[in-house]
């Protein structure tokens, strides 16, 4: 007799718990070969309201922290999605029909970027920012800060799990906090990094993933007075001009969709920051 | 200290020592090259716990003959491995040091403060920390080296050669392997001849961490192997942390060899105390600043120029300070301040205390309870000490502060500044422009303003002048160790 | 900032008259003759100024020190020794007075060697029933006895009327009260009314004259998680020793933050400070916030680092605190029977 499996449960991950979405509803995910994976959570306007209460909560102590001490807590996310890799794996060949190889490589590479980004984290102040010669007795210093709350339509396209990386770590590493729709097909990957996420040393909020519809949702965000900035990797399908447009209203800083996953780039994590320059007189008597 | 023929006095606290059982020494500790370790073929010595006295294990010495092996180690290892591997993958194995290093952090505090003297509660919470977050830093750094500020792809020297001093071994362990690693390049270093102990427990974790054979080998011995090293033909970088005499040597020793240089060498700095300085912190400061690792810092702020109408205030206030300070067993967690590292340099200090007294400065000692076995020095104030005298010149690396005075923000500038050295200074003040101006002028390449031995591996460290060149720390620290476009980058 | 004599300095549009202030005899002999609020604002604000980074770091270096064995043992004794048990609650009553005032005798009902408390610590109309319950244990604690304490002066808040206020402290001292814990106004210190503040404390002071010519012991409550800057502590700190403090305490207890170390040690060095000026003692009291034993230690090893051994009496240190005394027992019975202990071998109060 084959043993009787116990199948888990895919719920929304804000404030870090794992709420069922405030609107009841689900959506059937399937794999590759049109077999029931899950029921997953169908993210609401509600929802993603509350996501962003919570992280913008968390965002005064994430970005109090030290970078070093951010940078540690990232690198153990890592460790953590090592010990994990059997289970990413399978749920990516699940849910993407990838071969095992391909499933192995993604997870791989995700760990890999994931450790890329926790290493800036104490250094990308060392390069995008720095002292400036201004003419008369001032002390000038300018400094890249983290803009605050992040909004982000995940990648939607295949690679869920590499994808989600790409854009949750070059955001939070400098102190943002973040509210991500998940890619919609394949959503179990976003779920089980939010279990990562839960267990590991990341204080609740500073990630908060919205399993469901980026259609639905990313208008929302896009939207929200109470939202800095809006990444729309993966809206590449979505009205993304009238994101842009609605994202105008309240100046949001905008990233504009791209195909496929974005590589590793400082780029991407010095456009989530705010630059600040501070003077200071200098005198002798 | 309080006099112990008084009624039993709560500042006497009991006994808090910090068990030596978590350590697992051997009784001999090999050279480690190649991954392994192996017998040295220089005449074997003891490292003793300078608290005590007490011989702690028989440690390795490397002849010329295992200079060249364990070179041809590293040579090996870069050509074939490391110089191969890609940077994430190099910063891989950092990241599994610091790890490591966190991991066993307790054991390797307990090691340093035994074959050191320093206090327990200093290589705890101090160097211990500095050196995971030093591995974990440059981790971050191996796979961003196009970010460096060096140009596109800038390519690793080769074979490092790190010789580095007693005072913070295993910390300065870090400062040397951690960038050099980082950058590509594998690496012999040689701790000193009184603190090797630390270093032998590193080598063990290395192992633990996989690294591949070569990339890092360790060997000991006295000043004789150091030489062999840094003159070795086949190194191309050149790496030392010690005293101004012993860098001067080396510079002349490989001028013209092609092989990049970098020395952190001795300092006197000036520490800075204005009248509107925050006074409280202003005496933590200057206790801090001379005191913390009983005085034996490059950086240490040993001379206190004090504004002159605060002098007798300030000097009043640092005496009572002084009072609470403990002396004593360094595995004792409640001890402030432990034992000088060895009799030659106890006596050091000794000499040029007496020096001071001769020339006319004013002596006074904190009333500490001097342990009859070890080498001890009580914390020493020196008052009415003129510029030209030799405590005010000489680096004493010792607990022993010469106090100065000046009048006018310009003057305390000209004095701090006239000195050979230029590795720190420090600035007490409540007032932002003065702090910020004055940081300006002073010729010192760490300034600390109210605040001093302040250390991270975010942040460049190194000297102006007689207190050597380049930096270590920071991307700064990146420098020393990759070739830069352009210039300097051939034999 | 720093104004010349016989010029009035503007701030925030009022200028600073040269109003006389109360009399207090501290204030006369560092300030001289002219007391007034100008020649108290030039002496505060000539104090020197506090770097916070530093003073945290002097706290927390202060909390490494280890404390074992019988340093340990001499420790929790003496914190029992220097507790003022509390219960400042608006649904306080008589019973609950009672069962405070026994935890104060018998703080552990199966171990007599455990001392009693310095004091308790009620609200002024609860003064009666702490009085009625000690009996003839009410009196001074270096006599083995238990004092009262009483806060007044319309505690926590102060926002009433200086008659009120006064009326508050003279109803507790005439109901017994040992010792009145009073709060400063802390709108009048942000707003500058340096005079008020001290005028207030100096009128407190007066209040808490007995009939025999003896003073209840005034505790200046600073609530420094309201004054919020360490340089305004130290202000304080002066300000309420010059106006005839007998001890600074740090807060209510009921405004977070309360007390924290590196504020104790800033009120410390005040006192140290007056001490090597005057050669007069001043105790200091932390409210609020302390509940382990670990806490309490660093308190008293800062004590004794910072102004001396000599400070760890009744006279000079209190700790404000409800629940600290039952981890206190907790920590004994550890150090007592070898084991760790737990809830159900401690009461409750």
């Amino acid at each position: 007799m084959t043993r009787l499996t116990v199948p888990k449960t895919y719920k929304l991950y804000i404030g870090g718990k794992f709420p069922r979405s405030e609107s009841g509803r689900t959506y059937e995910v399937v794999s590759k070969k049109g077999v029931f994976l899950a029921n997953v959570a169908l993210a609401s306007r509600k929802d993603a309201r509350d996501a962003v209460v919570a992280a913008r909560g968390a965002q005064p102590g994430w970005s109090a922290a030290t970078a070093y001490n951010r940078g540690q807590v990232l690198y153990r996310i890592a460790e953590l999605l090592e010990g994990r890799r059997e289970q990413f794996v399978e749920e990516l060949i699940a849910t993407e029909g990838a071969s095992k190889a391909v499933a192995a490589k993604q997870v791989d590479t995700a760990i890999d970027a994931w450790v890329w980004y926790a290493g800036w984290a104490d250094k990308y102040v060392q390069v995008a920012g720095n002292g400036n010669p201004v003419s008369g007795p001032y002390f000038n210093l300018s400094t890249p800060e983290p803009t605050g709350v992040v909004a982000i339509v995940a990648p939607q396209a295949s690679s869920s799990l590499l994808g989600l990386v790409s854009v949750i770590a070059p955001a939070i590493l400098s102190g943002n906090t973040v509210v991500v729709i998940a890619n919609h097909a394949a959503p179990l990957a976003a779920v089980s990094l939010a279990e990562v996420l839960a267990t590991s040393d990341v204080p609740g909020g500073v990630v908060n993933i919205l399993t469901g519809s980026p259609s639905e949702i990313a208008p929302w965000l896009a939207g929200h007075a109470d939202v800095n900035a809006i990444d729309l990797a993966g809206a590449e399908a979505l009205d993304w001009v009238d994101l842009m447009v609605t994202a105008a209203d309240t100046l949001k800083r905008v990233l504009p969709p791209e195909a496929g996953v974005p590589a590793p780039s400082l780029e991407r994590i010095v456009a989530l920051t705010e630059t600040k320059t501070v003077w200071h007189t200098k005198s002798l008597i | 200290m309080s006099d112990l023929s008084k009624t039993p006095s709560f500042l006497d606290y009991a006994p808090a020592p910090e068990s030596t059982s978590i350590l697992h020494l051997k009784k001999s500790y090999g050279l480690f090259i190649d991954g392994e370790f192996v017998k040295g073929h220089g005449a074997p010595f003891l490292t003793i716990s300078p608290s005590s006295e007490q011989k702690i294990a028989e440690i390795a010495n490397a002849n010329s003959r295992d200079v060249d092996v364990a070179v041809a180690a590293a040579r090996k290892a870069y050509d074939r491995t490391w110089s191969r591997m890609s940077g994430a993958d190099r910063g891989k194995y950092l990241f599994r040091i610091a790890r490591l290093v966190q991991e066993r952090a307790r054991e390797l505090a307990v090691a340093e403060s035994l074959d050191n003297g320093k206090p327990i509660k200093e290589s705890r919470d101090v160097d211990v920390p500095l050196v995971a977050a030093w591995f974990f830093y440059y981790a971050g750094w191996a796979d961003k080296l196009d970010y460096a500020g060096l140009g596109p792809n800038p390519k690793a020297l080769g074979v490092a050669a790190q010789v580095i001093p007693w005072n913070f071994p295993l910390l300065m362990l870090a400062w040397k392997v951690a960038p050099a690693l980082a950058a590509g390049n594998t690496v012999v270093i040689k701790p000193a001849e009184t603190t090797s102990l630390s270093a032998m427990i590193f080598a063990e974790i290395l192992q633990q961490a996989d690294l591949p054979a070569g990339v890092v080998n360790i060997i000991t011995g006295a000043g004789d192997t150091g030489e062999a090293l840094v003159n070795h033909p086949d190194v191309n970088k050149v790496a030392f942390t010690g005293s101004t005499a012993v860098g001067r040597a080396i510079a002349k020793s490989t001028a013209g060899s092609g092989k990049k240089l970098t020395l952190e060498l001795g300092g006197k700095a000036a520490n800075i105390v204005f009248d509107d300085a925050p006074i409280d912190q202003a005496i933590e400061g200057i206790v801090n600043g001379i005191f913390f690792n009983q005085g034996h810092v490059c950086c240490a702020g040993s001379r206190l120029l004090v504004q002159e109408n605060v002098h007798d205030e300030v000097v009043d206030r640092l005496k009572s300070r002084l009072g609470t300070l403990r002396l004593g067993d360094p595995l004792d967690k409640n001890t402030d301040i432990g034992a000088i590292n060895s009799r030659e340099q106890l006596d050091r200090v000794r000499e040029l205390s007496d020096i001071g007294e001769a020339e006319g400065a004013v002596r006074w000692s904190a009333p500490c309870v001097i342990p009859d076995k070890g080498f001890w020095f009580a914390p020493t104030i020196f008052t009415n000490v003129s510029t030209s005298s030799r405590i005010a010149r000489d680096e004493i690396f010792g607990p022993v502060l010469a106090v100065l005075t000046f009048r006018t923000p310009g003057e305390a500038i000209a004095k701090a500044n006239n000195t050979p050295y230029g590795l720190s200074a420090g600035i007490w003040s409540d007032k932002g422009s003065k702090i910020l101006a004055v940081a300006d002028k002073l010729r010192a390449g760490v300034i600390w303003a109210n605040t001093f031995n302040r250390f991270d591996p975010a942040s460049p460290f190194g000297g102006y002048k007689e207190s050597g060149f380049g930096r270590e720390g920071g991307r700064h620290g990146l420098a020393a160790y990759l070739e830069s476009a352009g210039w300097g980058s051939g034999k | 900032m720093n104004a010349l004599p016989g010029i009035n300095v503007v701030t925030s549009g009022r200028a600073i008259v040269s109003t006389a202030l109360a009399p207090a005899e501290r204030a006369l002999g560092v300030l001289g003759g002219d007391l007034t609020e100008r020649s108290l604002r030039l002496h505060l604000e000539g104090l020197p100024g506090v770097d916070a980074v530093g003073l945290e770091e002097r706290a927390a270096a202060l909390g490494t020190r280890s404390i074992k064995t019988t340093s340990k043992a001499w420790a929790l004794n003496t914190i029992i020794r220097l507790i003022d048990l509390t219960t400042l609650e608006g649904a306080d009553t008589p019973g609950k007075v009672s069962s405070l005032v026994a935890k104060a005798l018998t703080p552990d009902p199966n171990d007599a060697s455990v001392p009693r408390v310095a004091a308790v610590c009620v609200y002024g109309d609860m003064v009666p029933a702490a009085v009625t319950a000690l009996g003839a244990a009410h009196g001074d604690p270096d006599a083995g006895l238990v004092s009262v304490a009483a806060v007044a002066t319309a505690f926590p808040s102060g926002r009433a009327s200086l008659r009120v206020k006064l009326a508050d402290t003279e109803d507790a001292v005439a109901a017994g009260a040992d010792e009145i814990d009073m709060v400063i106004d802390r709108g009048a210190f942000l707003a500058g009314n340096y005079g008020l503040v001290f005028d207030q404390i100096v009128a407190v002071k007066d209040s808490c004259r007995r009939a025999d010519g003896t003073f209840a012991h005034l505790k200046v409550i600073l609530e420094t998680g309201e004054l919020n800057t360490y340089d305004n502590v130290r202000k304080a700190s002066w300000l309420s020793i010059l106006a005839g403090g007998d001890f600074i305490k740090t807060s209510t207890g009921k405004v977070t933050p309360a007390a924290t170390l590196p504020v104790t040690l800033l009120m410390l060095e005040v006192v140290r400070d007056w001490y090597r000026l005057t050669g007069e003692r001043i105790g200091v009291k932390p409210a609020g916030g302390i509940r382990t034993s670990k806490d309490a230690i660093k308190y008293l090893v800062t004590v004794a680092e910072t102004v001396g051994e000599h400070w760890l009496q009744p006279h000079l240190f209190r700790f404000g605190a409800s629940s600290l005394l039952n981890d206190v027992l907790l920590q004994r019975q550890k150090l007592t029977t070898g084991r760790y202990s737990g809830p159900d071998y401690v009461t409750v109060d």
